[in-house]
């Protein structure tokens, strides 16, 4: 579970804006479903947040609630100015993190 | 079907308990007392704690996602912000709401400068046929404001 996979572009446009997609394998527990034999609430566990960072400077930042589907699937847009790596961090109910980088150049 | 294809049968049967626990526990969801389904107050009090007293201009803000979504489970939702990302014209964040679930708060979506535009999708429940609203924090402190109705046939289970 929980195998983080994105999709970045590899070359960009200088000036273009790009999309990058990122999904990762999680449950995203409510908590408000019931345990069906014992009756009693199901504990929430989610992927309550998501950080893309560019050369370490955050370019874009989620918070997930129980809202958000299971397998969460986040895209969004960045615009680099220069070559760099970015790197996606999913933090889960608890603290427990995931990670994923991928570099790509503009020119 | 199982008797000509025993493995089959097993999977099939396995499916059907499965399908039937998520059933249920879909039903306790709607009718347990306790888990009230989020209403226009509930909704209206998460955005005032997301911009305080500020005054959503309508505007600006577009959201796409289906107009009958078959599935409440999974509704493909995407917004983007009318902005140039740059100067003055700056989208800070994006807040997502839902009038109709157990709670209003969906999710919250920061841009930066290396932003370029604000848009983004995600997946989220819906709990039943309501209103997606979604609220842009400009960096000169005005709030701009998108709906969209959604039509679901089957709820998702929690939200």
């Amino acid at each position: 579970m929980s195998r983080p996979r994105v999709r970045v572009p590899r070359k960009i446009k200088k000036g273009d804006t790009v999309t990058i997609k990122t999904l990762i394998a999680h449950k995203m527990e409510t908590g408000v479903r019931r345990n069906k034999k014992t009756g009693k609430l199901i504990p929430r566990k989610i992927i309550n947040g998501f950080e893309a960072k560019i050369d370490g400077k955050t370019v874009f930042k989620a918070s997930l609630h129980p809202a958000v589907s299971a397998n969460p699937y986040i895209s969004f847009a960045i615009s680099p100015e220069k070559s760099g790596k970015i790197d996606f961090v999913w933090t889960e109910d608890g603290g427990k993190t995931f990670t994923k980088s991928a570099k790509f150049t503009v020119a | 079907m199982s008797q000509i294809e025993p493995s089959g049968g097993v999977h099939r049967r396995s499916f059907l308990i499965a399908a039937g626990a998520g059933g249920a526990a879909f039903a306790a969801a709607q009718f347990t007392p306790g888990i009230a389904l989020a209403d226009k107050a509930l909704t209206a009090e998460a955005i005032k704690k997301a911009i305080g007293d500020r005054k959503p201009i309508e505007g600006r803000v577009s959201i796409d996602g289906p107009e009958i979504a078959e599935n409440g489970n999974t509704v493909p939702i995407g917004f983007e912000v009318e902005s140039k990302m740059s100067g003055g014209d700056m989208v800070k964040a994006v807040h997502i709401f839902a009038e109709g679930n157990p709670r209003p708060e969906v999710a919250n979506f920061w841009f930066s400068g290396q932003s370029g535009a604000a848009r983004g999708a995600f997946r989220m429940r819906m709990a039943k046929t309501q209103n997606i609203i979604a609220l842009a924090e400009m960096a000169d402190g005005k709030v701009y404001m998108g709906q969209r109705l959604v039509k679901v046939t089957i709820g998702g289970c929690g939200g």
